[in-house]
C-alpha cells in the first residue's frame, strides 16, 4: 500500500510533485531557471541580519474544516454534529474536537475570514506556502526557503528548512526556486531520522576521513576552473550531509525523557513534533509538518473525529511544550491547508473544498496572542470582516519572525520582492 | 394478515422536513414513524395523515433511536453524548428524562427482547445498560478498543452483541457481561494508509427472529474512502458457532453504503445502501449471495426500518424526506 497521501478527488497534484521530486534529485539543475527568474547566486537588497527566531507550518494536508477546528457553527444548517466549546480565551469558542487546544487560546490568534479563491489542491497548497498565484512566469520560493535564507545559520551544522511528512523518504524537496537549491528542504520521513545518515559500520572512521579528503581535493580542482552555482550546491549538500551525520541524534526522539514522549502522545504526529521541537532548539529555522489527510469529501465527520482528535494532542502539547521552555517567544506557529471545506453538507455526510470562507491558526513570535481576528457568516459562507488572503498571510508570517516582507532579493540585477506587493502584513495580529 | 412480497415494493408516501434526515424509527404499533435531521431536531410523523410534530431537546445530531416495549416512549441518543426519553405519544411529545451518557457520539440505542433494559453504545468504547423505564444506569464497562457502531439483543434475552470500526463483533453475556465471543467482519474495515484513514466499521448489526443468525451491514472496497468509493457489503453469520456464512456483495452499486440491515423475518433480510448510487432497498435470502431484489428510491438513503406486521419500509433520505413504502402489491 502507498504512503503517499492520495486525493479523494483524483489530483494531479501528487504526481506533480514526484515530477519536481525527480527534478530536484537530478538536482537542482533545473532549479533556478523557473520562469525566466534567473538562478544563483541572489543577494539581498542589504545585509541579512540574522536572527534566532524559527518558523513552524503544520500543513493540514487536503484541506482542515474550519467548522469542525477554528470557526464552527453549532446548530445551523451547516455545523454539522461537533458543538462549539469554551476556550482558555473568554469569548473564543472552537470546535469540541480540540478540547487541548482550547486550553492553549491564550497562545492563538486565529484567522477566521481566510478568502483565497481557489479551490484546486495544488494552487492552493502553492498559494499558501508562496503567498502568490501560480504563474507560468515565474517560479516563486516558498515560505520554508525564505525562512531558511532570512533567519538560518549555517553554524548550526543542520539545514534550515525541513519537511516531516508521513512516506517522505530522507530526499530533498524543490521550493527555494530563485533562492537556489541550498535552500530546498530536506524531507524527513515520518518521525524517523533522515535515511542514509548513519555511517555504514563497514567503514572505518579513519578510512572515511580519507574519503572525504579525496573528494575534497578533487573538488577544488574542477572547482578552480568550473566553479558555479550547481557546483556550490553540490558541495553544499555534501559538507550538510556530514554535518547532519555527526548531529543525527538531533532527530532521535528517543534521546527525550519518556515523560515527553508520553505527553505528546503515541502517535507518528506526536512523535513529529518533538522531533519538531529539538530541531528547533538545535538551530533549524524552519520545519514543516504535513498532517494527513483532511479532503473528506466522504464522512467528513468520522474522519475529523479521528484526523483532528489526533492533531489536538499533539498541536496543543507543542504548544505548551514551546511556552513552558520559552521558545514561543521566538517561534511562530502556523496551521494551515490549501483551502478550507464547504459549509454546505453533501449527500455523503462530508463537505468539499472551499476557499471563501476559512481558517487559519497562528501561534508565537510576534504574533498577538490570544485573538481572533475576522469573522464569517452565521452559516459559515462568507467572509463578514477582517477578511485576508495568502499574500497577507505571507507577509504576516515574514513580520511575524522579524523579517522585513516589504524588502527584496537582488537577482541577477533584477530586484524580486520576497512578499507580493500587492498584499501586505496583517497588522492587526501583530504586536 | 398483509401478504408480503417485496418485490412489488413502492413508495406510499413522502414527507418532508427542513432539514436533510438522518435516521428513522417505526413505533411498535406502525402508527408513527420518527425521524432526526441535520437541524439537531427530531420529527414524529402520523403513518395515517403525514401530520408532523417537531421535538427539540438535543444540541446535536441523532443517529440512534429505539421506542420502549409499549410504545409510549421514544429513547433518542445524540452526538453530543445525551440519551432523551421523550413522551412520543402526547400531542406535543416532552423529554420525561434527561441523561448525559457517554463522552462523545451514541450511535446505538436498543431496547432488550423483555423491554426492561436498555442498551448504548457510542464513541467512547463503553457499552452502557439502563433500566429503561426509570432511566437507573444498570452496568457499564469498556468493551472495545474502537469506536462502537452498533448494538443488538439477541432475542434468547441473554446475549447483547456489539459492533465497532475495526469490524469486531461481540457477544456479550448479558448475566455478568463476560465476553462469550467474537464474530470477525474486519472485511467491513477499509483502513486506507495513503489518506491516513480508518474507515468502514459494522454500521449496523440485526439478528433473525429465530436468533439463529447474525446480520452485520456496512460497505467494504474502501480504495477511495475520502471520495466515497467503497461497496455495500453484508455479512450472514451462524448464531450457534459464529462462523461466517455468506457475504453478500452487491454489484452495480459503486459508492454503495448499508447503513442499515433488518430481519423481515427469518427468510428475509432488508437493507438500504446510501452513497453516490442513490437509495436503494436490497432483499435477500439464505440461498443467494447477491440481492434477490433491489428497489430505487427516489433520492439518497441514510437509514431505514420496517415494520413486518405492517409490511412498510421507512427510509429517511438526504432531500430532506422521510419515505414509507409498502413491501405488498
Amino acid at each position: 500500500m502507498s504512503n503517499r497521501a492520495r486525493y479523494a478527488c483524483g489530483s494531479m497534484d501528487h504526481a506533480l510533485s514526484r515530477r519536481r521530486f525527480l527534478g530536484a534529485s537530478g538536482l537542482l539543475g533545473a532549479s533556478g531557471i523557473l520562469g525566466g527568474v534567473a538562478s544563483l547566486p541572489s543577494k539581498v537588497a542589504g545585509a541579512i541580519p540574522k536572527n534566532d527566531y524559527r518558523v513552524v507550518v503544520f500543513n493540514m494536508h487536503g484541506g482542515l474544516s474550519q467548522l469542525e477546528s477554528w470557526d464552527p457553527k453549532p446548530s445551523t444548517n451547516t455545523g454539522g454534529p461537533f458543538r462549539a466549546i469554551a476556550t482558555s480565551v473568554p469569548g473564543i469558542h472552537i470546535s469540541e474536537l480540540l478540547p487541548k487546544t482550547a486550553k492553549q487560546m491564550h497562545h492563538l490568534c486565529l484567522l477566521r475570514g481566510v478568502n483565497t479563491a481557489e479551490d484546486d489542491h495544488g494552487k492552493g497548497a502553492y498559494m499558501m506556502l508562496t503567498g502568490r498565484r501560480q504563474t507560468p512566469a515565474a517560479e516563486y520560493p516558498q515560505v520554508g526557503s525564505v525562512a531558511a535564507k532570512m533567519l538560518h545559520d549555517d553554524q548550526t551544522g543542520l539545514p534550515g528548512h525541513i519537511i516531516i511528512t508521513p512516506g517522505g523518504g530522507g530526499g530533498r524537496g524543490n521550493e527555494a526556486a530563485y533562492l537556489g537549491p541550498k535552500f530546498n528542504s530536506i524531507h524527513l520521513g515520518g518521525d524517523k531520522p533522515p535515511q542514509n545518515s548513519n555511517k555504514p559500520d563497514a567503514i572505518a572512521q579513519e578510512a572515511e576521513e580519507r574519503r572525504h579528503l579525496l573528494r575534497r581535493k578533487i573538488n577544488e580542482q574542477y572547482l578552480s576552473q568550473r566553479r558555479s552555482a550547481i557546483t556550490d550546491a553540490y558541495t553544499h549538500s555534501y559538507e550538510q550531509a556530514l554535518k547532519l551525520m555527526e548531529r543525527r541524534e538531533v532527530f532521535d526522539v528517543s534521546k527525550e525523557p519518556q515523560a515527553a514522549q508520553d505527553k505528546y502522545g503515541n502517535s507518528e504526529l506526536g512523535r513529529q513534533c518533538l522531533v519538531a521541537r529539538r530541531l528547533l532548539e538545535n538551530g533549524v529555522s524552519f520545519v514543516q509538518i504535513t498532517h494527513s489527510n483532511y479532503d473528506t469529501h466522504n464522512d467528513n465527520f468520522n474522519f475529523h473525529i479521528e484526523q483532528v482528535g489526533e492533531f489536538d494532542l499533539a498541536y496543543a502539547t507543542f504548544i505548551e511544550d514551546l511556552a513552558e521552555r520559552g521558545m514561543l517567544e521566538k517561534t511562530l506557529v502556523v496551521v494551515l491547508s490549501e483551502f478550507g471545506r464547504t459549509p454546505n453538507i453533501n449527500l455523503y455526510y462530508g463537505r468539499d473544498h472551499w476557499s471563501k470562507a476559512w481558517s487559519v491558526a497562528m501561534a508565537g513570535a510576534k504574533i498577538v496572542p490570544g485573538a481572533a481576528f475576522g469573522q464569517t457568516n452565521k452559516e459559515g459562507t462568507e467572509v463578514v470582516d477582517g477578511q485576508v488572503d495568502h499574500g497577507d498571510i505571507f507577509h504576516t508570517i515574514l513580520r511575524g519572525v522579524g523579517v522585513d516582507s516589504s524588502q527584496s532579493l537582488i537577482v541577477d540585477g533584477r530586484e524580486l520582492p520576497i512578499a507580493d506587493p500587492a498584499a501586505e502584513p496583517i497588522w492587526k495580529v501583530l504586536v | 394478515m398483509i401478504e408480503l412480497d417485496v418485490t412489488k415494493s413502492h413508495v406510499l408516501h413522502q414527507w418532508k422536513a427542513d432539514s436533510p434526515l438522518i435516521a428513522c424509527r417505526f413505533s411498535p404499533t406502525g402508527d408513527h414513524c420518527v425521524s432526526t435531521s441535520q437541524d439537531n431536531r427530531l420529527q414524529r410523523w402520523n403513518i395515517a395523515d403525514g401530520q408532523k410534530v417537531v421535538l427539540e431537546g438535543h444540541e446535536s445530531w441523532v443517529h440512534a433511536l429505539t421506542f420502549n416495549k409499549t410504545g409510549d416512549q421514544l429513547i433518542s441518543g445524540g452526538c453530543e453524548g445525551r440519551l432523551i426519553w421523550w413522551s412520543i405519544l402526547e400531542a406535543q411529545p416532552k423529554a420525561i428524562r434527561s441523561v448525559e451518557a457517554h463522552a462523545g457520539w451514541i450511535r446505538g440505542v436498543e431496547i432488550s427482547p423483555d423491554g426492561g433494559m436498555l442498551v448504548s453504545v457510542g464513541n467512547d468504547q463503553v457499552i452502557r445498560l439502563w433500566k429503561t423505564d426509570t432511566g437507573e444506569k444498570l452496568h457499564e464497562w469498556p468493551a472495545h478498543e474502537r469506536h462502537i457502531y452498533s448494538a443488538a439483543f439477541h432475542p434468547d434475552g441473554q446475549h447483547l452483541l456489539t459492533g465497532d470500526l475495526l469490524g469486531k463483533i461481540c457477544v456479550w453475556k448479558l448475566s455478568d457481561r463476560t465476553l462469550v465471543r467474537t464474530l470477525d467482519a474486519a472485511t467491513l474495515y477499509s483502513p486506507n494508509k495513503g489518506q491516513n484513514a480508518e474507515f468502514g466499521g459494522v454500521r449496523s448489526l440485526a439478528i433473525s427472529p429465530n436468533g439463529n443468525e447474525v446480520y452485520a451491514a456496512g460497505t467494504h472496497k474502501g480504495s477511495n474512502p475520502f471520495g466515497a468509493v467503497h461497496e455495500p457489503l453484508l455479512l450472514r453469520f451462524n448464531w450457534a458457532d459464529g462462523a461466517l456464512t455468506k457475504s453478500h456483495v452487491c454489484d452495480g452499486i459503486p459508492g454503495g453504503l448499508l447503513y442499515r440491515a433488518a430481519a423481515l423475518n427469518d427468510a428475509t433480510l432488508t437493507a438500504v445502501s446510501g452513497g453516490s448510487s442513490g437509495g436503494i432497498l436490497l432483499f435477500f435470502n439464505a440461498t443467494q449471495e447477491k440481492e434477490f431484489h433491489r428497489a430505487g428510491l427516489p433520492s439518497l438513503a441514510r437509514d431505514m426500518d420496517i415494520h413486518p406486521a405492517k409490511g412498510l419500509v421507512a427510509t429517511a433520505h438526504f432531500d430532506q424526506h422521510l419515505r414509507i413504502s409498502a413491501l405488498f402489491a
